[in-house]
């Protein structure tokens, strides 16, 4: 059965994700040789749609889950790369941390909507 | 996974940056110290942090402070007699500790921390929002 939530499930699993790898950069804004990382939405989100992905018959074949590869990973090309070689571009980085949680906040406000519609049903919109 | 780890991750960088901003302050403090002897001057000190690494193969995990390191730079040695510190030659030495670079230390640590710190609470913020998650 398909959840509830559609969507927004994976989109907010992908935002919290996304939300760890950029705190991770700014965390790391400071330290020599640090490449900054992404997560791309357009690969995770075709690796959920996407029918390649691994099957597992037996309870102990281990489940690939594209969230947590590190290929979903990538490194950002800096627009000013630094002397110790750190990549990350601390501003930039804040710009898509704050993008990132209006999308969290976006998938959330969907979500609420699913679950009120769904009690509107439920109850008769009483 | 768990969506608390940003919370990990963004703390370990507010703990490095406050040492940080803990040695820039030690170092301004004791810049103007003096010794009749070299070897017992004040040298700057300064943080290490290298990239942490998530034992269970995730590849986040905030910042690690490897250590501090004293400066190599030779003491500055002055010619003052007058001063009870100096040796018999009448020299004493002072700590190389540079301001300006000091200040300009202090600054990156703390814009640092205050950025690092606004993560915190847009992800306090979001958590919060998704515990109350169809309620009302």
């Amino acid at each position: 059965m398909e959840s509830i939530m559609g969507v927004h499930e994976a989109a907010l699993l992908f935002r919290a994700r996304r939300m760890e790898v950029l705190a991770a950069n700014l965390a790391n804004a400071d330290t020599p040789h640090y490449q900054a990382r992404d997560l791309e939405f357009k690969s995770v989100l075709d690796e959920r749609l996407g029918a390649a992905t691994l099957k597992t018959t037996n309870s102990r074949h281990l489940a690939i889950d594209p969230l947590a590869s590190r290929d979903s990973l990538k490194y950002r090309i800096p627009h000013q790369p630094s002397l110790d070689g750190n990549t990350v571009e601390a501003d930039l980085e804040l710009a898509r941390y704050a993008e990132n949680a209006v999308s969290y906040q976006a998938s959330l406000l969907f979500a609420t909507g699913k679950i009120n519609s769904l009690r509107a049903a439920l109850t008769g919109g009483r | 996974m768990s969506a608390f780890s940003t919370f990990d991750i963004a703390g370990s960088a507010l703990s490095a940056q406050s040492l940080r901003l803990n040695l820039t302050a030690s170092n301004l403090a004791n810049m103007h110290n003096v010794a009749g002897d070299p070897a017992a001057v004040y040298r700057g000190r300064q943080a290490v942090f290298q990239a942490a690494q998530d034992p269970f193969g995730s590849v986040l995990a905030g910042v690690d402070v490897l250590g501090v390191i004293e400066s190599t730079a030779e003491p500055i040695e002055r010619y003052d007699p007058g001063n009870p510190q100096a040796n018999e030659q009448g020299i004493v030495y002072a700590s190389s500790v540079n301001a300006m670079e000091e200040m300009a230390n202090m600054i990156s640590a703390s814009r640092s921390y205050q950025s690092n710190l606004e993560v915190i609470n847009t992800a306090k913020d979001l958590m919060l929002r998704t515990l109350s998650l169809g309620q009302g």
